[in-house]
């Protein structure tokens, strides 16, 4: 058994790392932008590590490497989907039993967990709706960043404003026909919240329902916290650790490692 | 067409690559030696009667997303890749057994094919068998029977021959014996842990659908059954025994079997049974040879075959969990190509059947194109992890 395990997260968006000692005690939490490369996240990922006085080279520490990046991780020992690694993470943090919603930058899971295991899943399909990327790129297209398109949202009406695309691309064209037609920036806004919040409900269908959990980057976003809430009909938990679920579940599973 | 005709190549032959006009001069070699080739699609075409015409028939899935955007500027962009592809090869004449074939034989299964055979009789002689939608009432059988007669028909004006009982009784021996070489070949994967690996079985599988000698094909497979079970009983474990044993059903997998299989066998998974429908489900059925009715029962063999297009379609089902308890499997991956209506709508129904056993379950909606191999790539390497 090891005695650190160090999770190595790398999703499209940020890199997450968190290091768990013997007993399972969280160490230390690091998050950093992928950026283009995910070798090169990976080496940044290791030099914040060794800065913090942890080693993945050290003879008793573990690592084990997840997110879509997880192949670009030469010093892990092991790879793990971050689907495994959310559901591990998100039982440390809330209990074994629930549905965990986690809305990264390019997909959106939602997994069910049982006795602390991931029971089963579902995954958007290769489009970008539902996720924190079609939250990007409308952000993007309304000049604002991604915490002001939550507060322009708070502030905005469901007043007959929608996107119905699913599409990202056809819902920014979407977005751009509502700008010409001078509607109101935060029901625009607030558009967009819905539709992100609604296409993961879908999603959360084919999960077994409360108690639900987000985990992922959109978990510090407290108003999409509240919309999701209000759309599954049901309280939905989250917490400051939550973003590094997936590092913090690969972190446990390096403490398995021989 | 008793006389030998000269086989013209295609206007873009100079444009291939050495591996295409290579395949282009071997089918032109074969049908300029007077060869017959018959192409087909689907598995309830009746192919003791193309053998029994002494055609070769090939197989003309197409199965690479490569001729789809030729496709495309004919057929609608959100169809199934399979019809697009197999149109594709045809329009764009990249295929030597498409372009070679003296005649397609196509049915009326799903609405795209129905409707995609219309535009391939522009480019093609095609036939088309009309398929019942179910084969529960008598009228359906005797259709059936009807339709297998004029395919006969079809294929005796085209070549100039009578095709004979006799003739259709060694047909369906020879098909007999290449089904049971198949199924023998499937019933290594029963081994644990396996004799085979499922991508090797499956790209067996589809290569022989390319093979113009039905008794060549058959003793290949033979010999290779024969070779796997003495280095089995040798000790040989091609296969690990902590592989999770998966079963894919679904859609044809002959355009997938890189994107899932490969990805299966390189994530902790093993392929132990093809349940598609060049699968066991289908190769174990036999045509009774000796029966009075020989037409007739090589009529309902075929049509006894379980696949999405059938309503009801239950048997499929049933067949598949029969299959997880033959082949020990720990989970069902179904694969459902884009815009496969019936089999996707279907997966409801085998999504109950299979998490009903208490089998864990995962559908897969994908096409023949890249770029969703990120993600499914992290989905079929989770559901591994979870069984």
């Amino acid at each position: 058994m090891a005695r650190i395990g160090i999770g190595i997260d790398i999703g499209s968006t940020a890199t997450k790392v968190a290091v768990a000692g013997e007993g399972g005690e969280v160490l230390a939490c690091e998050v950093m932008p992928t950026g283009f490369s995910s070798v090169d996240a990976a080496e940044r990922a290791r030099q914040a590590l060794l800065a913090k006085g942890f080693d993945p080279g050290a003879d008793d520490a573990r690592t084990v490497a997840t997110g879509y990046g997880r192949v670009a991780v030469p010093y892990a020992d092991k790879v793990v989907t971050e689907i495994t690694c959310h559901g591990v993470g998100a039982a440390r943090l809330y209990g074994g039993e629930g549905t965990v919603i986690d809305v990264g930058g390019q997909d959106t899971k939602v997994i069910q967990l049982c006795g602390g295991r991931v029971a089963k899943f579902a995954m958007n399909d290769k489009c970008a709706a539902g996720t924190g990327r079609f939250l990007e790129v409308m952000a993007d297209r309304l000049g604002v960043s991604q915490a002001e398109l939550s507060r322009l949202a708070a502030a905005g009406t469901g007043s007959g404003v929608k996107i119905s695309s699913m599409c990202t691309v056809f819902a920014e064209t979407e977005v751009i026909s509502l700008v010409g037609r001078g509607e109101a920036r935060e029901n625009i806004a607030h558009a967009v919240i819905e539709s992100v919040a609604s296409r993961v409900v879908t999603l959360a269908g084919q999960g077994s329902g409360a108690p639900f959990f987000l985990t992922g980057g959109l978990s510090e976003n407290a108003y999409f916290v509240e919309r999701l809430g209000a759309l599954l009909g049901s309280t939905v938990t989250t917490c400051p650790e939550a973003r590094f679920a997936g590092a913090l579940g690969a972190a446990e599973r390096a403490l398995d490692l021989a | 067409m008793a006389e030998l005709e000269t086989q013209p190549l295609p206007r873009t032959f100079e444009e291939f690559n050495e591996q295409r006009k290579a395949a282009f001069i071997r089918v032109k070699d074969f049908k300029q030696a007077g060869n017959r080739l018959v192409g087909v699609l689907c598995s309830y075409t009746p192919m003791e009667i193309i053998d029994a015409a002494g055609a070769s028939a090939v197989g003309l899935c197409g199965t690479s997303d490569e001729v789809i955007p030729d496709a495309e500027k004919v057929l609608p962009a959100n169809l199934c890749p399979l019809i697009k592809s197999t149109y594709g090869f045809a329009y764009s004449q990249k295929c030597p057994f498409t372009y070679f074939s003296d005649l397609i034989i196509g049915e009326t299964t799903c609405d795209g094919k129905k409707k995609m055979y219309e535009l391939l009789a522009d480019l093609k002689p095609v036939h088309i068998l009309h398929l019942p939608q179910s084969r529960e009432r008598e009228y359906e059988r005797a259709g059936w029977r009807e339709e297998c007669r004029l395919l006969k028909e079809r294929l005796e004006e085209l070549y100039g021959i009578t095709i004979t009982d006799d003739d259709l009784r060694a047909a369906a021996r020879r098909r007999n014996r290449l089904r049971a070489a198949q199924l023998a070949m499937f019933e290594l994967q029963a081994q644990q842990p396996p004799a085979m690996g499922g991508v090797e079985l499956m790209s067996t599988m589809f290569a022989g659908t390319f093979n113009f000698n039905v008794d060549s094909f058959t003793q290949q497979v033979e010999d290779t059954v024969t070779a796997r079970k003495a280095a089995y009983d040798a000790g040989e474990r091609p296969i690990s025994a902590d592989a999770k044993r998966i079963l894919i059903t679904g859609c044809p997998v002959g355009g997938v079997i890189n994107k899932i299989g490969k990805t299966i066998e390189a994530n902790g998974g093993t392929v132990v049974c093809m349940d598609d429908c060049s699968g066991e489900r289908t190769a174990r059925m036999m045509v009774d040879a000796e029966a009075d009715d020989i037409l007739g029962a090589i009529a309902d063999r075929y049509l006894d075959i379980n696949c999405s297009v059938m309503t009801p379609n239950e048997g499929r089902m049933e067949n598949t969990l029969a299959m997880c308890e033959k082949y020990h499997v720990d989970g069902v991956v179904e694969s459902v190509l884009t815009a496969c209506h019936t089999f996707n709508v279907e997966s409801a129904k085998m999504q109950a059947a299979v998490e009903g056993a208490g089998i864990p379950y995962m559908k897969i909606e994908t096409d023949y194109s890249a770029g969703d191999q990120g993600q499914i790539d992290t989905r079929i390497a989770a559901f591994i992890e979870t069984l």
